[in-house]
C-alpha cells in the first residue's frame, strides 16, 4: 500500500499543527460555534448528541497493521475501547473529547493516518472496491489513481468550501463493487481499443434526499486529464451549485437543473482551458504511485489445496463461513477473507479495541500485513493462502470475526442513528439488532441467500438505504420514530434505486414486516432466484399486499 | 492599525470601499425561472441602489461591480488616473466585469466580496481573474474574510485581505503560512508537488 515520504508526512504534521491551534482559539472563545463548525467540520469532528464523533479516513479503504493497531490503541485510550466502521470506509469514533482531538491526530500523524477532509462541504475520502488489485474480474488496479486524487484533492485551495460534500468513487473492474453511479463523481477505469488506460466518467450520482443514479459525462477519458477534468467539473458545481438549501445544493441538483447535456457543454468550456494544464498527471508519477501497489510476493501455489478440502468435509461451521466469507482471488491458491462485523446483536460494523489488535494481527500473519475496509461495513484480509484459512477462522471466531452472515439479511449496513447523530430522525441499530434477532437462525439465512439491508437514520442515507434489496429509512411523524420501506434497490452496474411499499412502521414493527417480505419472496421465488430478482419480476405489489393485508385488517378490528 | 494584509505583511489600506444602499425591494427568493437565478438564489441590485450609491468626488476607491457598469462615464476620468477598483460579490459573473472592461490591467485593484466564510465561490473567481483573464494586479478578499480562509485565498490568486474588522490581522498573517508544500498545482506555484521534486517510491 501507499507509504508516505517526507512531503506526505509534513502535510499532515502541519494539519495537527493547524487543526491544534484551530482548537485552541474556539476554546479560547477567539473563534465562535459558527466559524469554528467548519473548520472541525473539515476535520471529520461532528458534534452530537452525546459526545463529538470523529471520523478518522481510511483513504480507499486500505490499512495496515500497524494503522489498525493504533486505531485499536487510540480508541482504548481516548474513547470506550472500540470504533465504528462505516459505509465510506473510514472509522468513527463516537465518544472522544474535543479538547483530545489535537492529541488523536498527533497520533494518527505516527502512522501515516488523518482525518483530513472526513466531512465538512470538499471532498471527501475517495472509495474503491474493496478486492482492487486482487480481483480476479479486475481489468484496473484503481489504487494508484484513487492515491493520486487524493493527494490533488487534499487541501485543494479552490475547492476548500464547496456548496456541500463531494464524493468520488472509482473502480477497475466490469462487474463494479465501488457503487460509482451513486457518487458525485465515478470513474470506472478501463483499457481501451489502443491498449491504453481510460476512464468512464459518472457525474450527479448520490443518495441522500434525492437519490439518483449518475450521467454519464464521459465515456473515454484518457487517465492523464483525470485531475484536470474533475476540476473543471467541481469549478462548475463550485461556481453555480445551490448555496442557499442544503438540501439541493449537491451537485446532483444541479446536473438535474441544467440537464446532462448542458452541465456537460459548461464543463467542456472550462476544460478547454485546463486540459494539459501543469496538473495533467506525468508517467512517472503514475509509475511512482503504483509502485506501492505492486503485486503481493505471493508463493506458487497449486489451485487446491487437500488440508482446506478436508477442513471443509469435516467441519460443517468452517465449511457454513467458508461458504460465505470467502472470495476468488487472482492467484491460484489464495483467497480474499471477509471478516464479518455484524455478530447477531452488536451494532453492525463496531469493532473493539481487542477485535482491532486481533485482526492486525490476523493480517501480519496471513495477509502481508494489509487489510481494507468495505462499504458494507466489515474487514476483509486480501492475500490468505488456502491452507491458512483453518487457522485464521479458529482465531477470528474466537474474538467473534468469523459470523457466517456475510452477504445474508444480518449482513445489515447500518449507520449510528439517532443513538448517537444529532442528524437522525431515528435510531437505526436497535432496528438492526432486532432484524438479527427474528433472522437468528443459521440455516434459514442461508436458505434465504445473498440479500442486502440497508437502514439510515434519516435521509443523509449514510446506510443508503436507496439501494438495499430492502432499505429502511428512520422518519419523523410529530415527533415520534418511524421507519419507511423501500424494496428493489441495488448497488452495482444494474444499480436501482428502491421503490417505498408505503406508510411507515413503528420500530416495533420492522421485525415482522421484514419477516413478511421474506415469506413472500419464499413463496414466490423460483429456483434460482434472488430476493432482488424476485421484486424485479414481481414488482412491489405482492410485498406490498402481504405486509400491510394483517395491518389493514387489524386497523379494521379496531373499527369494528 | 490597519486590518489589511498585503502579500504578507500588514499595509495601510489607500482605498475607500463604496457600498450600494440597503435596497427598498424586498429579496427575491427562489421562486424565479431563470435556471441560473434559481440556482444560486442570489438577490439582485436595483436600478435605484445604483442610481443611489454615492460615489466619493476624490481618492482611490472600490466601487460595486453593477455601479461600475451602469455609470461607468463617470468614473472614466479616474480610471485613466488609477483611482478606480472594482469589487464583485460572490454571485456575480466575472463576463459581465469583462464586457465592460476589456482590459483588466487598466484596474489596480480588483476585490471579490465574500459574505459569509463558507462560500468558496471566491475562490473560484480568484483563480478564474487570474488564469483565465490574466489580471495581475492587486487581487483583494473582503467581507467575512478570517485568518482560515488566507492560505486557500493565497493560493487561489489574492495578494490581500482585509481581515474582518473585529479579529486581528497579526494573529491571521501566520495562517498564511499552514503548509509548506501542498499536493497540487494552483495560482500561486503552478505546479504540482510531483512536478516540483523527485519524488522516489519510498521517499
Amino acid at each position: 500500500m501507499y507509504q508516505y515520504d517526507e512531503i506526505d508526512q509534513k502535510i499532515v504534521d502541519e494539519r495537527v499543527a493547524q487543526y491544534r491551534d484551530q482548537t485552541r482559539r474556539y476554546l479560547a472563545g477567539e473563534l465562535t460555534e459558527d466559524e469554528f463548525r467548519p473548520l472541525r467540520l473539515q476535520n471529520g469532528l461532528y458534534i452530537q448528541r452525546q459526545a463529538p464523533m470523529l471520523r478518522i479516513a481510511v483513504p480507499y479503504g486500505m490499512l495496515s497493521s500497524k494503522q489498525l493497531r493504533k486505531l485499536g490503541d487510540i480508541a482504548a485510550k481516548y474513547d470506550r475501547s472500540y470504533g465504528h466502521f462505516s459505509t465510506r470506509q473510514n472509522l468513527q469514533l463516537n465518544w472522544p473529547k474535543l479538547e483530545d482531538v489535537p492529541d488523536i491526530l498527533a497520533e494518527l500523524a505516527t502512522v501515516e493516518m488523518h482525518a483530513i477532509q472526513t466531512s465538512g462541504n470538499c471532498i471527501r475520502n475517495i472509495t474503491t472496491d474493496q478486492f482492487a488489485g486482487v480481483a480476479p474480474d479486475e481489468i484496473v488496479d484503481p489504487r494508484a489513481m484513487a492515491e493520486i486524487m487524493r493527494q490533488w484533492s487534499t487541501f485543494h485551495p479552490e475547492f476548500a468550501l464547496l456548496p456541500r460534500k463531494f464524493k468520488i468513487a472509482v473502480s477497475g473492474t466490469k462487474d463494479d463493487r465501488a457503487v460509482v453511479q451513486m457518487h458525485d463523481i465515478g470513474m470506472e477505469f478501463y483499457i481501451d481499443a489502443d491498449n491504453k488506460l481510460a476512464i468512464k466518467v459518472w457525474v450527479g450520482g448520490g443518495l441522500g434526499r434525492t437519490p439518483i443514479l449518475g450521467s454519464v459525462i464521459e465515456e473515454h477519458l484518457e487517465w492523464q486529464h483525470a485531475l484536470t477534468y474533475c476540476e473543471a467539473i467541481v469549478r462548475v458545481y463550485n461556481l453555480h451549485g445551490r448555496r442557499d438549501n442544503a438540501y439541493k445544493a449537491r451537485i446532483k441538483i444541479l446536473v438535474k437543473a441544467l440537464g446532462i447535456e448542458e452541465f456537460k457543454r459548461q464543463v467542456e468550456a472550462e476544460w478547454a482551458h485546463l486540459k494539459d494544464a501543469p496538473n495533467t498527471i506525468t508517467e512517472a508519477e503514475l509509475a511512482r504511485v503504483s509502485q506501492h501497489f505492486e503485486a503481493m510476493p505471493y508463493a506458487a501455489l497449486p489451485a487446491d489445496d487437500t488440508s482446506f478440502d478436508a477442513a471443509i468435509a469435516s467441519n460443517p461451521a468452517f465449511s457454513a463461513w467458508a461458504k460465505r466469507s470467502l472470495h476468488a482471488h487472482k492467484m491460484p491458491g489464495y483467497r480474499a477473507v471477509t471478516l464479518s462485523l455484524k455478530p447477531h446483536g452488536i451494532a453492525p460494523g463496531d469493532a473493539t479495541t481487542a477485535q482491532m489488535h486481533v485482526v492486525a494481527d490476523l493480517a501480519e500473519q496471513y495477509s502481508f500485513g494489509e487489510l481494507r475496509v468495505s462499504h458494507e461495513q466489515n474487514l476483509i484480509l486480501a492475500d490468505v493462502k488456502l491452507s491458512d484459512l483453518f487457522a485464521l477462522w479458529q482465531k477470528a471466531r474466537a474474538h467473534g470475526l468469523a459470523t457466517p452472515n456475510v452477504g445474508l439479511l444480518t449482513d445489515i449496513i447500518c449507520c449510528p442513528g439517532g443513538d448517537f447523530c444529532s442528524l437522525a430522525n431515528a435510531k437505526s441499530i436497535p432496528i438492526a439488532i432486532a432484524i438479527q434477532q427474528q433472522f437468528d437462525h443459521l440455516d434459514y439465512l442461508h436458505d434465504i441467500g445473498d440479500i442486502e439491508l440497508n437502514i439510515s437514520g434519516c435521509m443523509n442515507a449514510c446506510g443508503h438505504h436507496h439501494i438495499g434489496h430492502i432499505g429502511i429509512l428512520g422518519v419523523d411523524k410529530d415527533g415520534s420514530e418511524w421507519y419507511q420501506v423501500t424494496i428493489g434497490g441495488k448497488q452495482g452496474n444494474d444499480a436501482s434505486i428502491g421503490s417505498v411499499i408505503g406508510p411507515a412502521f413503528s420500530a416495533e414493527e420492522m421485525p415482522s414486516v421484514v419477516q413478511k417480505l421474506i415469506d413472500v419472496y419464499l413463496k414466490e421465488r423460483t429456483p434460482e432466484e434472488l430476493f432482488i430478482d424476485t421484486v424485479r419480476r414481481l414488482g412491489v405489489a405482492p410485498f406490498k399486499a402481504h405486509v400491510y393485508a394483517i395491518k389493514n385488517s387489524a386497523k379494521e378490528g379496531v373499527v369494528a | 492599525m490597519s486590518n489589511l494584509i498585503i502579500n504578507d505583511a500588514i499595509a495601510n489600506d489607500e482605498w475607500t470601499l463604496v457600498n450600494l444602499p440597503a435596497s427598498q425591494v424586498e429579496e427575491r427568493k427562489q421562486a424565479g425561472k431563470v435556471v441560473l437565478f434559481k440556482l444560486t438564489g442570489e438577490k439582485t441590485v436595483t436600478d435605484e441602489q445604483i442610481a443611489g450609491t454615492v460615489i466619493p468626488a476624490g481618492g482611490k476607491i472600490i466601487v460595486p461591480l453593477s455601479v461600475f457598469i451602469a455609470r461607468k462615464a463617470e468614473l472614466q476620468t479616474r480610471i485613466a488616473t488609477n483611482e478606480i477598483g472594482v469589487w464583485i460579490a460572490t454571485h456575480e459573473f466575472l463576463e459581465d466585469l469583462t464586457k465592460n472592461q476589456a482590459d483588466l490591467n487598466a484596474l489596480p485593484l480588483i476585490a471579490v466580496h465574500v459574505e459569509r466564510f463558507a462560500d468558496g465561490r471566491i475562490f473560484s473567481l480568484g483563480v478564474l481573474l487570474r488564469t483565465r483573464y490574466g489580471y495581475k494586479n492587486e487581487l483583494r478578499a473582503i467581507g467575512d474574510v478570517l485568518r482560515d480562509q488566507l492560505f486557500f485565498l493565497k493560493r487561489s490568486g489574492f495578494s490581500s485581505y482585509a481581515i474582518r474588522a473585529d479579529r486581528s490581522a497579526v494573529d491571521a498573517l501566520a495562517s498564511l503560512k499552514d503548509f509548506t508544500t501542498p499536493y497540487q498545482g494552483a495560482v500561486d506555484e503552478p505546479n504540482p508537488v510531483f512536478k516540483r521534486y523527485h519524488r522516489g517510491a519510498n521517499g
